[in-house]
C-alpha cells in the first residue's frame, strides 16, 4: 500500500499517539462495561487484512446509491475516490480536501480540527482508526454560506478475493452561520464479509445548522463500527439522523458535545435487524453550555434471534443551567426470540434543568394489525404501513427527499428480506 | 347473501355463541338486539375474521363463498365492511393515506384500476359533504385523538369510500349524542339499495327509528330467541329484555 511519506509532523504524532493508545488498550472484551453486550471478538479474531486501493464492485456500489444533483464524495476502503466522486455540482461556499492532499498541502484548517473532536481514550476503534489515518474527507463550509446542493458521502468497502479492513475517515468544519445537509452511506457488496472502523468528526460553529444523516446497509456479512463526533459552539444546531440495516454486528457511536450556550441538537435514529445480527447504539450527549436543547428519539425493530443494545447517555455538567433534554428509545420485538438491552444513563449535575427519558419495548399491535386488515389491507402491507408509521417520526427529519426516498425503499427491502409475517 | 348455519365461536375458552342460524338477502337491514353479554358484538366480530374469536361449529357462506375460510383482508376486498365498536387507533398512520390504500385493494381486487390522487380526493370530497365530516379528520392519523363522535363518523366515512356489499355495524351508535346519530344514520340510508346488506348491533332501539330495520333478532345467551319484523324493536323498547330467554323461546 501506498504510504504518506511526507506526512506533516503534527499529522505523524497524532498517528503514533492513537497507536500507543491502541497497544496499550486493544480490542474491548465484554468484561468492559461499555462493551459488556457486544461480543467483538469476531473481528478481532479474524484479523482481516488492511484494504489495499479498489476493487471491482466499488463503482457500482457508489452509482447505486447516488443522490441526483447532490456533491458525491466517494470514499473506497477508506481513500478518496477522486474518480468515482461527482464534484461537478460544487458550491461555492465549500471546500472539500482529500486528507491525503491536504495534508500533503498542508491545507489549512487540518490541523486545528483533525483528531480534535473526539477523544481517542474513549474508544478503542477510534484509536484503532486514527492510527491509520492518512485519507478521507475533509469538508469545509466558509462561513456564512448557505448550501442547498446535498452533500453525499458514499463510503463503500470490500476487497476482491478476500475480507479487508478499511478505517475511513471524514471531517466536516461549517463556519459560523453557515448551513449544510451532509449524508454518509456505508456500503459493501451484497453478502460479503470485511470490515469497516468509520470515523467522522463534525465542528459546527456559533450559529451554523447542520445535519448529518447516515445510512448504514452494510452487508448483512460484515462487520461495521462507526464513531461520529460532534461539536455545536453557541447557537448552533446539529441534528444527526441514524438509519441501520446492514451489518453482521453494528457498533455505532454517536456523541455530540453542545459547547456554547444555546445551542441545540436532535439525536435521532431508526434500526432493523434480523437473523442473528447485532445492533449496538451508543449515544453520549454532553450539555456542557446553560441554555442548550437536545432532543432524542431512537426506535429499534428487531425478528428473528436479532440483539439491539441502546444506551443512552446523557451529561449535563455543573455551568449547564436551563437544559431541557429529551430521550426516548423504543423498540419493536416481532419475534420471541429477538432481544434489546436498553440503558438510558443520565449524569446530572446541574440543579436547574429539565430532563426526561423514556423506553418502551412492545409488539406490533395486533388489533391495528387487524384493523387495517379488516379494511382490505393484507397482513404484509399492514405490519409494512405500521412499521414505516414507527419509523416515520424518524424519517421526516430527512431533508433531502431523494435520500429519504432511498432510504425508504432500503427499509422496505430489508422488511421484505428480513421480517416473516406470522399470523 | 348470507347464509349462517349454527355458527358457534368461542372466545378464550368460553362458548359465546351457541348456534346463530340467520339469512340475509340482498337489499335487507338486519337488527341484531340483545342484552350486554348476549355476544350480539361476537356475531359481527366473528364475521370480520378477528383471530380473537374462534369458530368452533357452523357454517357461514357470503355470496357462495366460504366466508369462514376468507383471511379478514379477503373479507374486506370481496366486500364486507366491519363499522368498529372501538376502532383502534394508529399513531403516524395518515387517514387519507390508508383510506385510499384500502381503496385501492379493493378496486383491484374487483378488476379496477386505482385511483390517483386526485380522483381518490374528488370522491373523498363529495363523501364527506354527505355525512358532515370535517376534511381535518383525512389529514390526521388513524382515529388517533378523535372524540367517540369522530370515530364512529370516520368508521361511516370508510364504510361510504369503500362501498361494500355487506356491512356490519358494532354497536355504532354507542357514545353518539342525537345529531351524531342522525348524521351517522343518514349515511347509512344513503347507502341502502337494493344490492347491498346490512347488519345493524345495537343495545338500543333508539338507533332503529333512524336506521329502519327490515328484520329485529333478539340474541340471548348465545342464540337469537326471536325473530321479527320492526315492530319487535319497539316492543323491546317498551318491556327491556327480561323475559328474552333462550328458555322463553322454546316455550
Amino acid at each position: 500500500m501506498e504510504t504518506l511519506v511526507q506526512a506533516p509532523a503534527w499529522l505523524k504524532e497524532r498517528r503514533d499517539q492513537a497507536s500507543r493508545r491502541f497497544a496499550e488498550v486493544g480490542f474491548p472484551t465484554t468484561r468492559q462495561e461499555d462493551w459488556r453486550f457486544t461480543n467483538i471478538a469476531p473481528i478481532a479474531d479474524a484479523k482481516f487484512p488492511l484494504a489495499n486501493g479498489t476493487f471491482a464492485q466499488a463503482a457500482a456500489l457508489v452509482a447505486g446509491v447516488k443522490i441526483p444533483g447532490a456533491l458525491t464524495l466517494a470514499i473506497v476502503n477508506g481513500q478518496f475516490a477522486a474518480g468515482l466522486s461527482d464534484l461537478s455540482a460544487m458550491p461555492k461556499g465549500v471546500r472539500i480536501a482529500g486528507l491525503r492532499d491536504g495534508a500533503r498541502d498542508g491545507a489549512a484548517g487540518l490541523e486545528q480540527h483533525l483528531g480534535k473532536v473526539f477523544n481517542i481514550d474513549a474508544h478503542p476503534f477510534a484509536a484503532l482508526n486514527a492510527s491509520h489515518l492518512d485519507d478521507g474527507v475533509a469538508i469545509f463550509i466558509a462561513g456564512g454560506a448557505v448550501i442547498e446542493t446535498p452533500i453525499h458521502i458514499v463510503t463503500v468497502t470490500g476487497g476482491d478475493d478476500q475480507a479487508v479492513t478499511a478505517h475511513p475517515r471524514v471531517l466536516v468544519v461549517a463556519g459560523a452561520n453557515s448551513q449544510a445537509r451532509i449524508a454518509q452511506t456505508f456500503i459493501g457488496a451484497a453478502g460479503s464479509v470485511y470490515f469497516n472502523n468509520a470515523v467522522a468528526e463534525v465542528v459546527v460553529g456559533e450559529g451554523a445548522i447542520v445535519d448529518y444523516y447516515t445510512d448504514q446497509r452494510e452487508s448483512d456479512r460484515a462487520f461495521h463500527i462507526a464513531n461520529i463526533q460532534a461539536h455545536v459552539e453557541a447557537k448552533g444546531v446539529f441534528a444527526s439522523h441514524a438509519f441501520a440495516t446492514g451489518a453482521k454486528i453494528q457498533r455505532h457511536d454517536i456523541g455530540i458535545g453542545l459547547k456554547g450556550e444555546g445551542a441545540d441538537c436532535t439525536m435521532n435514529g431508526v434500526y432493523l435487524a434480523d437473523g442473528e445480527r447485532l445492533m449496538d447504539t451508543h449515544t453520549s450527549l454532553d450539555h456542557a453550555m446553560p441554555h442548550c436543547t437536545s432532543h432524542e428519539i431512537y426506535k429499534g425493530i428487531l425478528a428473528g434471534k436479532a440483539k439491539a443494545v441502546f444506551n443512552g447517555r446523557i451529561i449535563v455538567r455543573i455551568d449547564a443551567q436551563k437544559t431541557d433534554a429529551k430521550q426516548t428509545n423504543r423498540a419493536l420485538l416481532l419475534s420471541d426470540d429477538a432481544t434489546i438491552n436498553s440503558n438510558p444513563q443520565l449524569e446530572i449535575f446541574a440543579d436547574d434543568v429539565k430532563c426526561t427519558h423514556g423506553a418502551a419495548v412492545g409488539q406490533l399491535d395486533e388489533e391495528a394489525m387487524f384493523y387495517l386488515q379488516a379494511r382490505g389491507l393484507t397482513r404484509v402491507e399492514a405490519r409494512d404501513m405500521l412499521l414505516h408509521a414507527f419509523a416515520g417520526e424518524v424519517l421526516e427529519g430527512l431533508k433531502i427527499p431523494a435520500l429519504r426516498e432511498q432510504i425508504e425503499t432500503n427499509f422496505f427491502t430489508a422488511l421484505a428480506r428480513d421480517i416473516p409475517v406470522t399470523a | 347473501m348470507l347464509q349462517v348455519k349454527n355458527l358457534k365461536v368461542r372466545v378464550e375458552d368460553r362458548e359465546i355463541l351457541k348456534g346463530i342460524d340467520l339469512t340475509v338477502n340482498k337489499g335487507e337491514v338486519h337488527a341484531i338486539m340483545g342484552p350486554n353479554g348476549s355476544g350480539k358484538s361476537t356475531f359481527a366480530r366473528a364475521l370480520s375474521g378477528h383471530p380473537g374469536y374462534e369458530i368452533t361449529d357452523g357454517q357461514v357462506l357470503y355470496n357462495g363463498q366460504d366466508l369462514l375460510e376468507m383471511d379478514p383482508d379477503e373479507r374486506a376486498r370481496a366486500g364486507v365492511f366491519m363499522a368498529f365498536q372501538y376502532p383502534v387507533e394508529i399513531p403516524g398512520v395518515n387517514n387519507a393515506y390508508f383510506l385510499k390504500a384500502a381503496l385501492n385493494a379493493k378496486r383491484k381486487h374487483d378488476g379496477l384500476d386505482e385511483l390517483d390522487a386526485m380522483d381518490f380526493m374528488k370522491l373523498v370530497k363529495e363523501k364527506l359533504k354527505l355525512l358532515h365530516v370535517d376534511d381535518s379528520l383525512l389529514q390526521r392519523s388513524v382515529n388517533e385523538g378523535f372524540s367517540g363522535g369522530e370515530k364512529k363518523r370516520n368508521e361511516i366515512f370508510h364504510m361510504a369510500v369503500l362501498e361494500p356489499t355487506l356491512s356490519l355495524l358494532d354497536e355504532t351508535d354507542s357514545g353518539l349524542d342525537i345529531d351524531a346519530l342522525k348524521v351517522v344514520s343518514e349515511g347509512v340510508n344513503a347507502m341502502r339499495s337494493p344490492e347491498r346488506a346490512f347488519i345493524v348491533v345495537t343495545h338500543y332501539q333508539r338507533l332503529l327509528n333512524y336506521i329502519v330495520p327490515d328484520y329485529v333478532h333478539v340474541l340471548s345467551e348465545g342464540r337469537i330467541v326471536r325473530s321479527g319484523g320492526r315492530e319487535l324493536a319497539l316492543e323491546l323498547e317498551e318491556k327491556g329484555y327480561a323475559g328474552q330467554t333462550a328458555a322463553g323461546a322454546r316455550r
